[in-house]
């Protein structure tokens, strides 16, 4: 397997995030609303159906409604989704079925720049989708600033890492319907047991041991600190496993997309 | 100095060699086919000149550029229109083309101007807000075309340009590339369709199992190889095998028809058919397809 060396990248990367913010900016109206809308659903359900049921809870030294706790999180779900499924399904019809990358690769820009600049904007959309979704939530007045401003930087990072994941089973598969897999395996658990809608706390300490692997489990950490103002050490830990992490999946998933497709 | 020089080019997928071997160069402002059978090697040895496909052995030089040292730049000077389509669908006509021109890094003034001049010479201006899914497939191919023309290249590679067009969308296509020839345009073609390679290539190789079979102009090698006409005769009885075997010429058995090559004069043929039978007989000019089929056999490929 051949890494991608820091040679290879260029300027022209940014020519193909360009191409899909074209496509994004043609149908924004409509790209926009799911993350305008999807949190005040979400808020609606938990705030005045299940936060009635859970009530206010000790989290972290803190009183906590329930809306409060887990809004943070829908905004991790939402970078880690964005960008996920971005590399996934949109990246793979791109490489197969519309044949964008081999377009590509008859002018100036190789393979690694190509899969480069689709996580890129993968990770991009997972910043727009936060900026919405974060604006939203503010105006309900359940984040805190300016804390809450670094969850722009992290969109970036947390975006970067599950467009990676992405990207890799975009390598893997042998076919779209294949995606299902890592979904089922990976994302809907992440999803449930991340720190996302319960404390880890609540898990027997094995199973907090296992959440303490994913990746999800960092973002909600670093995004729910950052998004209520809840400072502590641990944090750090949770940004040195994203960016480390980030630092090798993202070399990685170029070098199995050009052994997938480099024949 | 040549557009394309390759040299000894090699490609193995496993057990299987692709491309063994091949060497041919192309001079600057004519057309170069690359002919042979479906999985001669053709596409193989394409992707290699444009750095797709990593090559196993050999040497390639464009433009007097090494492909390993100066492949952005020789990638910038390349027009590449692929065999199957690669169209944006999530763009326009003319999105497609300006799109493309900013992977070459030219400016957005001078890419609308191109695309507009595109539009026009391959008569899309029309269609140019439609989006790529209502587009026929001779609509299709004559925007590939287009897009691998906004760059202005030096060099133009066509990946079999019109398998699958009906006739009149071929034709256009024949004529859009001659003028395109005409206005000194250098371009390497690969085809199965002999009449495009009479028509377009002034010369061409013949490559199969990834080896070049023949190389030159093609009227040359047809008279060469084949003669100047052949007579076909369908349903030949045994007078007629009997009358061709007493005559000095070179017979290919096809069972219920036989290719007599002739070099030159009608005399045979006006002999068979006022002495023997007429019917069922037929005298063309030599084909590059009578060539092609010379060399490459008759047998299924696929």
């Amino acid at each position: 397997m051949n890494w991608p060396k820091p040679s290879q990248i260029s300027h022209r990367t940014l020519r193909v995030w360009q191409r899909n913010f074209s496509v994004y900016r043609r149908t924004w109206k409509i790209s926009f609303l799911p993350p305008l809308i999807e949190p005040l659903l979400y808020i609606l359900a938990f705030g005045v159906g299940l936060a009635v049921l859970v009530g206010e809870f000790h989290y972290a030294g803190r009183q906590l409604s329930y809306t409060v706790f887990i809004a943070p999180a829908l905004v991790s779900v939402a970078i880690m989704y964005n960008a996920f499924f971005e590399c996934t399904y949109n990246s793979f019809v791109r490489m197969y079925y519309q044949k964008t990358f081999d377009a590509l690769l008859a002018t100036p820009l190789n393979l690694e720049e190509i899969i480069l600049g689709e996580m890129l904007w993968a990770a991009t959309k997972s910043v727009i989708a936060t900026t919405l979704m974060g604006t939203v939530i503010s105006l309900c007045g359940l984040f805190e600033f300016p804390g809450a401003l670094l969850l722009i930087p992290l969109a970036l990072l947390g975006g970067l890492l599950f467009a990676a994941l992405g990207m890799i089973c975009t390598a893997l598969v042998p076919g779209i319907e294949t995606f299902n897999l890592p979904i089922f395996l990976g994302i809907t658990p992440m999803f449930l047991f991340s720190g996302t809608f319960f404390p880890l706390q609540n898990l027997p300490g094995w199973a907090q041991s296992v959440a303490q692997l994913l990746p999800l489990t960092h973002l909600v950490a670093l995004v729910r600190g950052c998004a209520l103002q809840f400072w502590s050490a641990s944090l750090w830990l949770s940004l040195l496993y994203l960016l480390t992490a980030t630092a090798i999946l993202l070399p990685l998933a170029i070098a199995l997309m050009v052994r997938r497709i480099v024949k | 100095m040549d557009i394309v020089q390759v040299e000894s080019l090699r490609k193995h997928y496993g057990a299987l060699t692709a491309v063994d071997g091949v060497t041919f160069a192309v001079h600057k402002g004519e057309c170069f086919g690359l002919l042979g059978p479906n999985g001669a090697g053709k596409t193989t040895t394409i992707r290699m000149l444009y750095g797709y496909t990593p090559r196993d052995a050999g040497t390639l030089e464009l433009f007097g550029l090494d492909i390993d040292r100066d492949i952005r730049e020789i990638k910038k000077r390349i027009g590449l229109c692929q065999q199957e389509d690669s169209l944006d669908p999530d763009l326009t006509v003319r999105d497609n083309l300006v799109g493309y021109a900013r992977y070459f890094s030219i400016p957005k003034p001078q890419a609308q101007q191109r695309a507009d001049e595109l539009l026009e010479f391959f008569a899309l201006q029309g269609r140019a807000k439609d989006r790529i899914s209502v587009l026929s497939g001779g609509l299709k191919r004559r925007l590939m075309l287009a897009r691998a023309l906004v760059n202005n290249p030096d060099l133009l590679i066509l990946d079999e340009p019109t398998t699958g067009l009906d006739p009149q969308s071929r034709q256009l296509l024949w004529d859009k590339l001659a003028a395109l020839k005409g206005q000194g345009l250098t371009i390497l073609l690969t085809t199965h369709y002999m009449e495009e390679a009479e028509r377009l290539c002034d010369r061409l190789v013949i490559v199969d199992h990834g080896r070049i079979l023949i190389e030159g102009k093609p009227l040359a090698l047809i008279r060469e190889r084949v003669g100047h006409s052949v007579l076909e005769i369908t349903e030949p009885d045994r007078q007629v095998r009997d009358f061709l075997a007493g005559e000095e010429c070179r017979v290919e058995d096809l069972g219920n028809r036989l290719l007599v090559y002739l070099d030159d004069g009608d005399q045979l043929f006006l002999k068979l058919t006022s002495q023997v039978r007429a019917e069922g007989c037929t005298l063309r000019p030599a084909s590059l397809e009578d060539l092609f089929l010379k060399l490459t056999g008759r047998e299924l490929r696929e």
